[in-house]
Parts: structure tokens; sequence; C-alpha cells
């Protein structure tokens, strides 16, 4: 038992209702959203610290001891991803500050995105498969109401798609909790774990156990994906941030969580089928990523890449490609949330989101440009930067695995997701400069110190996560080394206190 | 009795599938309320239709139905309550502002802003 868990919940959630009350009074909503965001790294920051020391921490509700009631559990995973989405989220409140404009911030923004973490982190913490449906839908409806937030008319249009898609899988959710609760009987993950595990997984199971796969594969882009590159080109850079560097990777770690604690006997059906959808992702996402000329475009499909590889690295299922997987679930969280907003400041730099309409950007806009550089070549994983260590990991537990198609796939995909943000990079900031958009009204809006400063951070922890790759994988390993062992969850939680 | 709430179930789920994939946006609506109320009652059956009192101990009965498929209903049903209204609001507001309800005139690409 441990009262902490509760707290990344807790925190932002306190905080967004707070926040309603104070709608017009701007400045206070921004004060307050900060100081909360800082408050919730340091509890996450104590989180981790706390399951490094002394392992999984569990909480029961009301003190209910499971199966009975909800409980919350930390493990490494969980405790990682609180962190990193903490961190996030403040460098995108920080960035919001100077680029969501005033407008949007006095109906709701900064409650919405705090509604929006409690979704996050309760989905990373919960213990029970209902549980984790309730937060997905806390995380959605606030996601629905921030991509329409503002209502453009390609807002309205694209909220329209992203909503349906996001009402059918969650149907498709419930549906699969009550077939899994008509065979077995639970709801608590720990429980049915055990209880997959007597009953066999096979027939039935292996039905239900795809049925979420398509759930899951729905809310995080893998192969199912093609809401994603129309919806997340639809809102405002900085909530477009949130939605690459968060939304997606719940649905990846659900995945993750189902497919190493409950259903992992049968590898032949449901990892293989895991496999090919991450090859189909990879393959597709460099696709489209080759095909556009569109700023919002190019890094949509660069967030497909992303998932097909860690889906990858979920197929594999060797120790290795699991490490490597937590890795580079942390590294593309952060990476993707600053992939945004850079290439947020750059459409506002140039004015324009076509390729061929910007040029020469680097004489105006020096710092912005060589940090988009570094961080294309962070996505493709050159060494000093943080996305190597996870794909050698990946990579490394695919060939173990014999996986030689899949780990060419996303070799290849790593070379196309160089190639076309180092495309961006030359169109955009070489060759001819064009004359300063008429639109900005501000004068170097782009290298606003304000906006640039939140993308430095998250920057520098890109670069901290390559350097100091070593020392992250100590807890990555006892991370994979828990989704690798089911029974150490297992135990943890059903233990009789 | 179970399988004839499947039956009635699949319908639902068949006429919602049908709903969803039509033209008017209001249809698809529609059609998700469909799906959702398929959902909810999966959920029912799926704990088994056994006879028994209402889950309330002062019945004093021998034998009670399952007390936790309800719980999960009820939850599911106040989410896709909210759901459903935002989306309704949101099919108004894209009628007032886009002019339309027709699915494919709101297709993705940006050639007709």
């Amino acid at each position: 038992m441990n009262n902490l868990l509760v707290l990344p919940l807790l925190i932002p959630l306190c905080t967004a209702v707070l926040l309603v009350f104070l709608a017009r009074h701007v400045r206070l909503q921004r004060v307050i959203s900060t100081l909360s965001g800082i408050l919730n790294i340091g509890v996450a920051a104590i989180l981790l610290a706390q399951v490094k020391r002394e392992g999984i921490q569990t909480l029961y509700m009301s003190g209910w001891v499971p199966p009975y009631g909800i409980v919350f559990v930390a493990d490494m995973l969980a405790a990682l991803l609180v962190l990193t989405t903490a961190v996030i989220g403040l460098f995108i409140l920080l960035f919001s500050f100077r680029s969501i404009g005033e407008e949007r911030e006095r109906h709701y923004y900064y409650p919405l995105l705090q509604f929006l973490l409690v979704g996050v982190s309760g989905s990373f913490l919960t213990g029970d498969i209902f549980n984790l449906f309730v937060c997905f839908e806390v995380m959605l409806i606030s996601s629905y109401a921030l991509i329409v937030l503002g209502g453009t008319k390609v807002q309205l249009r694209e909220s329209i798609k992203y909503m349906l898609i996001n009402i059918l899988s969650s149907a498709l959710f419930v549906a699969a909790v009550a077939y899994l609760y008509g065979v077995t009987g639970a709801l608590n993950m720990a429980d049915l774990a055990q209880r997959v595990e007597a009953a066999g997984q096979g027939g039935v199971l292996n039905v239900i156990a795809i049925l979420f796969m398509i759930v899951f594969a729905l809310k995080a882009g893998l192969f199912l994906f093609f809401w994603l590159p129309g919806s997340y080109g639809a809102p405002p850079t900085a909530i477009a941030a949130v939605f690459a560097a968060l939304l997606t990777k719940v649905g990846l770690y659900a995945l993750m969580r189902t497919f190493t604690l409950i259903f992992y006997h049968d590898h032949g059906v449901t990892h293989t089928w895991i496999g090919v959808m991450a090859g189909a992702t990879m393959a597709l996402g460099a696709f489209g990523a080759l095909a556009y000329r569109d700023i919002p475009r190019i890094l949509n499909y660069n967030v497909l890449i992303g998932v097909g590889f860690i889906a990858f690295g979920l197929a594999a299922a060797t120790d290795d490609s699991l490490d490597g997987a937590v890795l580079y679930l942390l590294h593309d969280m952060v990476a993707k949330g600053l992939l945004f907003l850079l290439g947020g400041m750059i459409i506002s730099a140039a004015g324009t989101k076509q390729l061929s309409e910007m040029g020469g950007l680097i004489k105006r806009h020096p710092s912005l440009g060589w940090m988009f550089f570094a961080t294309a070549l962070a996505i493709a994983g050159i060494p000093p930067f943080s996305g190597f260590a996870g794909k050698l990991m990946i990579i490394r537990g695919g060939f173990e695995d014999g996986q030689y198609t899949l780990a060419a796939l996303s070799l290849a995909s790593s070379f196309v997701a160089l190639y076309s943000l180092l495309r961006l990079f030359m169109a955009a900031f070489w060759g001819e400069e064009k004359p300063e958009p008429a639109v900005e009204k501000e004068p170097k809006r782009a290298s606003d110190p304000w906006r640039l400063l939140p993308a430095a951070g998250l920057f520098v922890l890109v670069v901290l996560m390559g350097v100091g790759a070593e020392w992250i994988y100590e807890f990555a390993r006892e991370a994979g080394n828990t989704l690798a062992q089911p029974s150490i969850y297992i135990d943890a939680v059903l233990k009789e206190e | 009795m179970e399988l004839y709430m499947s039956l009635a179930i699949g319908v639902l789920f068949t006429v919602g599938v049908y709903l969803i994939l039509s033209k008017s946006l209001l249809r698809i609506i529609l059609g998700t309320s469909f799906l959702t109320h398929g959902v909810h009652l999966l959920l029912l059956t799926m704990s088994r239709l056994k006879t028994g009192a209402a889950p309330l101990l002062g019945e004093k009965a021998d034998a009670y139905v399952d007390p936790l498929p309800q719980a999960l209903i009820l939850t599911s049903i106040v989410i896709s309550f909210g759901v459903t209204s935002f989306f309704f609001v949101l099919a108004y507001k894209a009628y007032q502002k886009l002019g339309t309800d027709d699915m494919e005139q709101l297709k993705g690409e940006d050639a007709h802003e």
C-alpha cells in the first residue's frame, strides 16, 4: 500500500477542477498549471525512485484487496511512463503560453490539458481492465474537446472523424471486456492473467485477444491508422504535440501490458499478428513520409513509423527486444513531442505548410534549424542521440527471434524517416530565402525565446537520454524484466498483506 | 435466453454498422447509439442471465443476479451519453459552419477550404 500512487492522477485532476473556476484569469491559470506541472514531475520522480528501491508499488483503493477492488500498480514501466508524461506535459504547457492564443486559453484550454494528463497517467497506473477503459475515455473526451477547440473548419471536419473512430473502438473495447468477463469472470489484470493461464489460452481466449489487439491497434495507430494523419494535422501545434507524444503511446502501452501479462501463451497467433501489423505500419508510414510535401503529413507519418517500431519490439518478445521497446517508447514520446513543436515553429516562421513554398529559413532562425536537424538525427537513431540504444536493442532482439524481414523493414523505415526529415530540413532551411510572411504580425515570432525554450528543454532531454543511455538502461531493463516475467507483476499485486 | 439475447445484440450491431457506413452524419450518430446499446446488452448477457433477486440485500433471497456487470453498464452508459451529446453538438456546429452533413463532402484533402 502506497498512497503516492494516486497523486499523478490527483494533482492534475484537482488542478483541472480549480482551473475551471478561473477561466477568465489567464495569468492565474498559467501560474497554477505550471506549479502543478512541476509538482507532478516531483511526485513522479519520487515514485520512480521508490519503485527502483523497493520494487513494484501497489495501492488498493479503499483498502479492498484485489481481485475485489480497483488496484493501482506502479511497476517500473508505468513509473517511467508517468514521469515522461509529466515532463512532456510541463514543456508543452510552457510552449502553449506563447502559441495557443488568448481566445483558446479563455475557453478552458488548460483544464482540458490537465484532464488529458489525468487520463494518460491513469491508464499507465491502473491494474484493472475496466478502469483502463474509463481512463481511456477520460483521455479521449479531453482530446475530442482539444482537437475541436477553436472551431476552425478543418478542426470541425477532422474531429468528426476522430470522434467516430474512437467511439467505435471504445464500443469494441467494452465488447471485448464483456467477452473476457464472460469467459474468466475477472476484471483485475493480475487475476485475469492467472485465470487465462489456468484456462489455457486457445480457442475463444485467442479470439478475445485478437479483439483487444484490434481495439488497442485502433488507439495506437498500429496498422489501423487511417484516421491519424488527417486528425493530427488539424489542431494547433501544442495540441498536436500532446497527441503525438502521448495518445498513441497509451495504446501501445495497453498493447504491451495485455500481450505480456495476460495473453502471452500463444505467441504463434497473437505475436505473429502484431509482427505483421508492425511491419505493415512501418512500411506504410514510410511511404506516407516519402509521399507528402507538407509538414504536418510528414510528421504524422513519422509518428506511425515509431509506432510500428515499438510494436516490432513487442512482437519479437525476447528480453532484449522488450528492453529496447521500453527504451524506444520513452525516446519516442519525448522526440515526437519535440518534433511537432519544431514543425509548428517552422510552419509559423515560413507562413506556409508546403515545402515548395519555403526556403532559406536558416538565416533568420539558426537555432530552430539546427535543433530540427539534430532531432531528425535522434529520430533516425544516429548514435549520440536518444533513438539509437532503443533501436539497437529492438533489432538485436528481432535477430535473436529470427525475424529478419521485420528487422530489415525497420532499418529501412529508419532510413526513410531520416530522409523525409532531412528533406524537410533542406527545403525549409536551405536554398533561396523567401520574403518574410505577411501573416506574422509580431516580427520573428517563431524565434520568440519563450517558444524556443520549452523545445530546447525537450531537446536537452533527447541528448541526455542518448548520452546517459547506460543510466536509463538500468531502469528500462527492470521494466523489460517485469514484462518478460509476468509472475513478478502478478505476485506483487495479489500478495497477501 | 442467452441465445435470443445474442441474436438481438447481433441485429443491433448489424443495424449500427449499416448506419455508420451511410453518408449522412445524423445516421452515423444514430448508428453509434445502436452500437453502444448492443454493447451494453452484451455486457449484461455475458454475465449469464440466471434468475435471481435484484442485487439488493433487503430482498433476503437465496440467489442474486451478478451485480458487477450492472455497475459496468451504468458506467458505460453515462460515458456514452456524454460522448453522444458532445457528438451531436459537434455535428450541429459542423453543419452551421461547413454547411453540409454529407460525409462525401467532408473528405480530407485541403482542396475545398
